[in-house]
């Protein structure tokens, strides 16, 4: 038996931490240049008139993406309108009353082959299914981001109600109410700022969406206000300035990135202010 | 003491009320939507694919003619392209997370863990055409600039690394600029399971005077093995359906080529590049059946995910 | 404090203050460990008898926000000195857990685990070493067929003495156990308590136990804690019989805990 050194044991671990520290920074300087450079090239097409004008022609200065923002806000408005409802249904009886049954493991089982359905998928069916019928519209957008949340909230409701303890949910019947006065009087509230944080990260998701987005909603250079006929939107706006040729709808496509991507980090880190409050608490 | 709280199964209570009846109904019925859809989206890209499986029967899978012009359709190159780029993703992501994990969890200082462990999270969170144009401005120029030449120069003669590079578009980079995407994705993951090792099982390592490394590499990754091969497939399904992280890049190229730094097409690209140009009905049901082999590949991979992490599951994360 | 003196200590605990974020958990203990016998420290949940155990081998400094303070002399070290290597402390205070902790890896790996990080040590070696420690742990029978079978597979109290085995491989002076045999049916706890009968020859044990009558059974001395302050520490027949505190005969005749 030859005793091992300690201090080679040691130093292995230190050049473990060492190698290890060294790519975790490197990951993290990665990602901070390309937040650095949203930031950097995005802040020059920031001004009053991005947030208030129609785009201009190519080749024309000046304008802003109004409409873009109007659209993207509504588009993801109209979705959460339809997927957070459904999806929380879904995840109350999956929760409350599917339980361990052969229907709710199914429904399980399709909700998570779904979450990692590729958005651009989904966006060929929305347009299979409503745009051949009726032509685009932000409600063909919206009901593709509402197909994509609709997994998410479901998951993460379930997940979220079966954190309530049981005794909580006998108390309340032992007292006489009904399941559903149940639910939504003791549990949900219970549950309250877990459902918000999910709800709003599924959200965040979908507004920094392009690929459903770009056969539906498509883009459009006007007004939309009834979402009826090509709809403007952010990532969509991004796409297409993106691959043009003039300068300045290059920095547009910059200035609206860097609203995405605040819009999107805003949301998620008041998600989890939010759960972390209630961890707090706890 | 451990304590066992049975959880009664609550759908055995009685629901006699009418209101609660339908409640129950509405939920079941939103449930249904969800199966509904998800054969709604098999059965209509099936259904729209029709013309083009009739045309091209399985030569659509093995052909690698792209034709818009005399509407001959073939998916070889949209495929290669979406599996070559997904290797390269994870060639460099899979490790980059593992280690990147393992420091969060097990090495870093608590503070540091803490803030590193928040940005990846809001990282993962980033909208993927964010990604797609820091790689258009940014990463394409330093590619074809710095990278691609040095590659080109040490590995010219092999295949992988053969013909012009200085365009610093083409299949590398969409890999590389994948990674980046889904780097923070699997990162997160596979810091949850880390987190998930009951700390009971490392004291007794390290009760034994084992080192962190030691504890980490002959406890923590042997639990947690299931559940980031799981996080691996995960990654995996992400990076073969991303659309926006890849498009700009890949310059939509549908010819076959070896090298890795050729142009090329993605399923997804392809799908958001030429999709409302489709002027005809062939070509739109060959897009909707590259759609629909995108959606099967994926979906295969999920329930190879699922089924896995199922069953880790049941052995408590142990091998 | 005692009134029991011990003689050539083989641990000695002086003036042991223990925090917890602040808050403090244990507060100036003193005690004396006998070498080659059991001591058992009881008391009522919270009192801080684990986190007493958990300073002698410093495990404890894996989470932030926890500190020692005092002594803890063993063999003239005191081993909350900071120059104390902690690999070379833990190999020679083992610690045995409240969950049986085996790790992911077969039976053999499970034992040999601590003494290939010890030592570079040949397969024939190996192999003596880890039948060895099985038999010492009382298990070598039960497993000698399946050596190379996954550990988490055993019983739970097969698992503890799996874990047993484990921790004396290395051949450690001292054993620490915290409540071993607490999350184990009782015919585990009556093979376990054996175990530690035939151990004390070899090593010096510290028992954490709630559990009174597993206290007198196994041990030759006893400490009660209380609020993290050694209330009574004695001869175990005599404390379990005419204990001179009323707190500590409040605790054993049940009146409280």
């Amino acid at each position: 038996m030859r005793p091992r050194s300690i201090t080679q044991r040691k130093t292995l671990n230190g050049v473990v931490t060492l190698i290890a520290g060294s790519a975790a920074v490197f990951g993290l300087c990665m990602l901070v240049w390309i937040l650095y450079t949203v930031v950097s090239r995005g802040i020059g097409a920031i001004n009053w008139d991005f947030f208030t004008q129609l785009p201009k022609p190519p080749g024309m200065s000046g304008g802003g993406v109004a409409n873009a923002i109007l659209g993207t806000v509504m588009i993801t408005a109209a979705a959460t309108i339809i997927g957070v409802p459904i999806g929380m249904m879904a995840g109350i009886y999956l929760s409350e009353f599917g339980q361990e049954s052969k229907f709710a493991n199914t429904v399980r089982f399709v909700a998570n082959i779904m979450m990692g359905a590729p958005s651009i998928v989904i966006g060929v069916f929305a347009y299979t299914i409503i745009v051949l019928r009726f032509g685009f519209s932000g409600y063909a957008g919206a009901i593709a981001l509402a197909i994509i949340m609709l997994p998410i909230v479901t998951r993460t409701t379930e997940d979220i109600l079966k954190l309530v303890p049981n005794t909580l949910r006998e108390s309340a019947l032992a007292l006489g109410a009904p399941e559903h006065k149940m639910i939504f009087e003791v549990v949900f509230r219970a549950a309250k700022s877990g459902l918000v944080t999910g709800v709003m990260l599924a959200v965040a998701r979908v507004s920094g969406e392009t690929a459903p987005l770009l056969f539906t909603a498509v883009n459009s250079k006007f007004w939309n206000w009834l979402m009826v006929g090509e709809t403007g939107n952010l990532t969509v706006t991004i796409n297409d300035y993106a691959k043009s040729a003039f300068n300045d709808q290059n920095t547009m496509a910059w200035g609206a990135s860097l609203l995405i991507t605040a819009g999107v980090l805003f949301l998620n880190i008041t998600a989890r202010l939010i759960s972390r409050d209630r961890k707090a608490k706890r | 003491m451990a304590i066992n709280i049975e959880q009664p199964n609550i759908s055995q209570r009685p629901h006699k009320s009418p209101a609660n009846k339908l409640f129950r109904m509405l939920g079941a019925a939103c449930c249904c939507l969800i199966v509904l859809v998800m054969a709604g989206i098999v059965i209509e890209l099936f259904i729209k694919s029709q013309l083009s499986m009739n045309t091209f029967g399985w030569g659509f899978l093995t052909s690698s003619t792209w034709d818009p012009v005399n509407g001959k359709f073939g998916a070889l190159s949209s495929i290669s392209g979406t599996i070559v780029t997904t290797i390269i993703a994870l060639i460099i992501a899979v490790p980059m997370s593992l280690v990147v994990s393992i420091f969060l969890v097990e090495l870093a200082p608590e503070k540091l863990s803490g803030i590193f462990g928040t940005a990846i999270e809001l990282l993962a969170a980033i909208p993927s055409i964010i990604y797609g144009m820091w790689g258009l401005f940014v990463f394409v120029p330093i590619m074809g600039k710095y990278i691609n030449p040095l590659l080109s120069k040490w590995f010219g003669n092999t295949f992988l690394f053969s013909g012009p590079s200085s365009s610093g578009l083409g299949i590398l980079t969409a890999g590389c600029i994948l990674a980046l995407m889904v780097l923070p994705f699997i990162t997160s993951v596979m810091r949850d399971i880390l987190m998930m090792v009951p700390p009971v099982m490392k004291e007794s390592a390290y009760g034994l005077g084992a080192t962190t490394w030691e504890v980490t590499k002959d406890v923590s990754i042997p639990y947690g093995l299931r559940g980031m091969v799981g996080a691996v497939f995960l990654g995996l399904g992400r990076a073969i359906g991303e659309t926006m992280a890849v498009t700009f890049v890949l310059a939509n190229d549908h010819t076959l080529s070896s090298s890795l730094f050729a142009g090329g097409n993605t399923i997804a690209s392809t799908l958001a590049v030429e999709f409302t140009e489709a002027s005809d009905g062939l070509y739109l049901s060959s897009l909707v059946q590259l759609g629909l082999v995108l959606f099967l590949i994926t979906a295969i991979f999920q329930i190879i995910a699922q089924v896995w992490l199922k069953y880790a599951g049941k052995n408590g994360g142990r091998s | 404090m005692s009134e029991v003196i011990i003689q050539n200590p083989k641990i000695s605990v002086r003036d042991l203050n223990f925090y917890y974020d602040g808050h403090q958990a244990l507060k100036s203990n003193d005690l004396d460990i006998a070498e080659n016998r059991v001591t058992a420290i009881i008391g009522p949940s919270g009192c801080g008898k684990s986190t007493h155990i958990r300073t002698y081998n410093r495990i404890f400094e894996m989470y932030k926000g926890q500190k020692a303070t005092g002594e803890i002399i063993m063999d003239g070290e005191n081993l909350l000195d900071p120059s104390i290597d902690l690999i070379d402390l833990r190999l020679r205070i083992g610690m045995i857990f409240q969950r049986p902790t085996p790790f992911p890896m077969s039976i053999y790996n499970n034992v040999a685990y601590g003494l290939r990080l010890k030592a570079k040590t040949s397969k024939n070696e190996l192999d003596d070493k880890i039948e060895e420690s099985l038999i010492k742990a009382a298990l070598w029978n039960e497993v000698k067929d399946k050596l190379h079978e996954s550990g988490t597979h055993l019983s739970g109290g097969q698992q503890q003495r799996l874990c047993i085995a484990r921790a004396i491989a290395v051949e450690p002076e001292v054993l620490l156990m915290d409540e071993p045999a607490s999350a184990i049916d009782p015919v585990g706890t009556a093979k376990i308590e054996e175990l530690i009968e035939k151990l004390k020859e070899l090593y010096t044990i510290v028992v954490v136990t709630h559990n009174m009558q597993q206290a007198a059974r196994i041990s030759d001395y006893t400490a009660f804690f209380f609020e993290g302050d050694v209330i009574e520490f004695g001869i175990t027949s005599d404390m379990f019989s005419r204990p001179k505190k009323q707190q500590t005969e409040d605790y054993i005749t049940g009146r409280f805990g």
